[in-house]
């Protein structure tokens, strides 16, 4: 009696662990992620390293400013989202109310498609169609730019939108539907004016979805994007975003430079912080 | 007055939103028809018996993946063997043993909160946390994976475990069974599909990863067994089809390497939808 | 006495189901029809076809003859949307959009083409106050409709009909998901509003069939088995079946 007491005891205490493992992970990256981020900050000047429009971490006398990052990781979500999202969202709303059941179900699995293929490989379609194809319908001297960026995180969020706000759209209650087609609306007016607008949340929530994976996306930039730590003037000027940053230098870069993309990793994490709040919240939103 | 028609311009907006609509779903189909097809026709013409059978020799200049497909291999047993059990656990231990739903919140968020993190953030940390403790290695890539790959196993054993009938919890209860009895006997039977699941959905994310494999596991292209593989630095395919192409420009190896993973990419999601297929048709019946 | 709606020798099939055999049907103009009958009996295919929003499940054919306004609602030149205008509908369970009331009423009318501030507040009071709701929702047009009571949700979507400017109404069970006095309410509002609008009624509840309706038409297992003046149904039916129905023998 007593034995078998302590054995589901133990059994208990064991699956507690188990599920407790995932929060041990969150909490221990961002205590690693803090402590190995805060001195480079700190030795740097906080509005120095935040605001600071220059970097150059091999010179004589560094400056480790990381706003051209900040700026183009922000500048490319946002430029993905503008042209992914409503490809993806038109593209929803045929599948979701106006395709055949046949067509919904190839288009579905071309999106999962999509969205496996290994991001290295998008970089390197990008890098070798993309770029030069950049160079020469816009004349400039090299195509790996800000705007093939974008272009490829577009194309990366659009399976994550399409599948979302399909599961969005097919949410939204027939009756509403019916209820406008009653009133005279034909189809296409229903869907746009009350369907969409009905499933805003989760329409939001894949949109937020979105600007983290543009945000979080390394390779498939730093095979596009140039690597070249500019402001991003122009949408044909070399960039480094946030997550290359990181990459490009961590191979051989020691103390104070080293401590720095740590740093840069910790701003990083904050920002994916605040979009996972933002993306829960509109997750939570979609439930009620 | 019913035989007035449809103002022209309502009529307009009902062709153009559907004709822009119906371009989204073009666009989309042809993205990915178009990518299939360049990178097959530029990468199939390279796969040769020799670059799938060899290791890169400097000696005759020539390349070869072999370690590179071993070291892809590897490192996805290795994840497997040790993401299953912690994620599958946890699992468990959020639908079987957790009273508070104050507890599940914050482990479900925990595990979200996962999902959400970047993998270049991933390869900095596991290059802090076990890279620089057991050198880089793919064990060190693996452990990396194992972390990422937890919400993944999780969430489908969950799903899984969802479809588990209360009602045979309560007959093995009823029975007199202790609560571990029941979770091995019945919980533990009904957790496969989602195991079967998570397998191929981490299968199909391990491939596809590259930052977090950098800096943990390495990029080198040296030919082991499993165990002396997993304690050496070493390229994954993926891994292997960056550094070709972004720092030695061999672009034929890449489109070879790419095509590859494409070709693993479709079969991966064919059997995703196969497995579920045949999990709901199986519950349904 | 004038027919606004005809209906002659319809029927309709859901595949290889037949639903209705052989209808015919005359709806007079300004006054309540109650469609009365057991579950399945058809009742409310056939006001889902007076509107045609049959038409969206697939697999339907109608054959036979319906007139609105002495037009052929099957018509290639009559447009759908027109006809939905004209003969608005009620649904069972209240259904307002997930938006504000005055987006709610004001939605058909934008959809038709309405702009203009000044028109639009007029188009929705008027709507409003013919719904017999406005002095309830007037200080809070802005606020979500589906804060409102299922009562008031009920009586909010026959004010989003009527701001189309309908001739007739159509209302599948309305009052089936509401409590007796929002039952009421709708009652009384039906009754006010056979004034100036043609409602057809589906309904369950016999004693709604006798309070509100003008005509009753029974049906049965898809026929309409006898239609005419309410008080005459219900004192001296003509059918045996119809007497057995009213007197509760089945339901």
């Amino acid at each position: 009696m007593k034995k078998s007491q302590i054995v589901e005891q133990a059994v208990h205490l064991v699956f507690l662990l188990l599920g407790l493992i995932t929060v041990g992970c969150v909490l221990l990256i961002t205590v690693y992620l803090v402590v190995s981020g805060i001195p480079a900050i700190r030795e740097i000047g906080l509005t120095a390293f935040l605001f600071g429009t220059e970097w150059v971490s091999t010179a004589a006398e560094p400056k480790y400013g990381i706003l051209p990052f900040i700026l183009t990781s922000v500048y490319g979500a946002a430029g993905a989202i503008l042209i992914g999202v409503p490809i993806g969202l038109l593209a929803a709303v045929y599948l979701s109310k106006l395709a055949s059941p046949g067509v919904k179900a190839v288009m579905q699995s071309a999106v999962s498609l999509l969205a496996g293929i290994p991001s290295v490989v998008y970089g390197l379609v990008g890098m070798l169609v993309l770029v030069p194809g950049i160079r020469t319908l816009f004349g400039v001297p090299d195509g790996a730019s800000l705007l093939a960026a974008i272009l490829v995180l577009a194309v990366m969020i659009l399976p994550s939108t399409i599948k979302l706000s399909i599961t969005a759209l097919d949410a939204v209650p027939k009756e509403y539907e019916d209820a406008s087609l009653a009133l005279g609306a034909t189809p296409v007016e229903t869907y746009c004016k009350v369907s969409v607008p009905a499933a805003k949340s989760g329409i939001a929530a894949a949109v937020v979805l979105g600007v983290g994976r543009a945000i979080g996306e390394a390779m498939a930039v730093m095979m596009v994007a140039g690597n070249v730590p500019n402001m991003p003037d122009s949408l044909f000027q070399s960039v480094r975003f946030l997550t290359t940053a990181v990459s490009s230098e961590l191979a051989y870069a020691g103390g104070l430079q080293r401590q720095a993309l740590f740093s840069i990793a910790l701003v990083l994490f904050l920002f994916i912080m605040l979009i996972n709040a933002a993306l829960n919240f509109f997750l939570k939103r979609e439930k009620e | 007055m019913l035989r007035q028609p449809l103002s022209a311009k309502r009529k307009h907006y009902e062709r153009l939103w559907k004709a822009v609509m119906r371009l989204s779903v073009g666009l989309t189909a042809a993205l990915v028809l178009l990518l299939l097809a360049y990178v097959l026709a530029k990468g199939a013409p390279h796969i040769t018996w020799g670059l799938l059978s060899t290791r890169p020799s400097y000696l005759t200049g020539k390349i070869g993946i072999l370690p590179d497909i071993l070291n892809t291999l590897y490192i996805i047993i290795a994840t497997l063997l040790l993401v299953l059990p912690l994620g599958v656990g946890a699992a468990i231990y959020l639908t079987e043993y957790a009273a508070s739903k104050r507890v599940v919140s914050v482990i479900e968020y925990a595990a979200e909160t996962l999902s959400g993190i970047p993998s270049i953030i991933y390869g900095l940390v596991g290059m802090l946390l076990f890279s620089n403790n057991m050198g880089t290695c793919l064990l060190a890539g693996a452990l990396t994976l194992v972390i990422m790959n937890l919400p993944t196993i999780m969430r489908a054993t969950q799903e899984s475990l969802k479809t588990v009938p209360q009602s045979y919890r309560e007959g093995a209860f009823s029975l007199g069974a202790g609560k571990w009895r029941v979770v091995r006997t019945v919980v533990l039977p009904g957790c496969v599909d989602g195991i079967v699941t998570g397998c191929i959905l981490s299968v199909g994310r391990i491939l596809g990863e590259s930052a977090a494999l950098l800096y943990t596991a390495g990029f080198a292209h040296a030919l082991y067994g499993m165990l002396d593989g997993l304690a050496a630095p070493g390229a994954t395919l993926t891994v292997a089809l960056y550094v070709y192409a972004k720092e030695q420009g061999e672009f034929n190896v890449a489109f070879a390497i790419a095509a590859i993973l494409m070709v693993l990419t479709v079969l991966v999601n064919f059997a995703a939808a196969l497995v579920q297929k045949y999990f709901t048709k199986r519950r349904s019946a | 006495m004038t027919s606004i709606i005809t209906v002659k020798d319809m029927c309709l099939w859901y595949g290889a189901h037949q639903a209705l055999h052989h209808i015919g049907i005359e709806i007079p103009e300004k006054s309540i029809t109650a469609l009365i009958g057991p579950s399945g009996c058809g009742k409310s295919t056939l006001l889902k076809t007076l509107n045609r929003m049959n038409d969206l499940i697939p697999d339907v054919k109608i054959t036979g003859d319906i007139r609105y306004d002495g037009t052929d609602i099957f018509s290639r030149e009559v447009d759908v949307n027109q006809l939905r205008k004209e003969v608005g509908m009620v649904f069972q369970k209240p259904n307002p959009f997930p938006m504000s009331i005055y987006d709610n009423v004001a939605y058909g009318p934008r959809v038709h083409g309405v702009t203009g501030r000044a028109r639009l507040d007029e188009i929705v009071e008027r709507a409003l106050r013919g719904a017999a709701i406005w002095d309830e929702v007037k200080d809070r047009l802005r606020k979500n409709a589906l804060g409102l009571s299922g009562g008031q949700q009920q009586r909010l979507c026959i004010a989003r009909a009527l701001a189309v400017e309908p001739r007739v109404l159509l209302m599948d069970e309305p009052t089936s998901a509401l409590d007796p006095i929002s039952t009421s309410r709708i009652e009384e509002l039906a009754m006010e509003l056979k004034e100036k609008y043609t409602i057809v009624m589906v309904t369950h509840n016999m004693q709604q069939a006798v309070r509100v309706s003008d005509y009753t038409a029974f049906f049965l297992l898809g026929e309409l088995v006898e239609c005419g003046q309410t008080d005459d149904i219900f004192s001296q039916p003509r059918d045996k079946r119809t007497e057995d129905y009213i007197t509760g023998r089945f339901g």
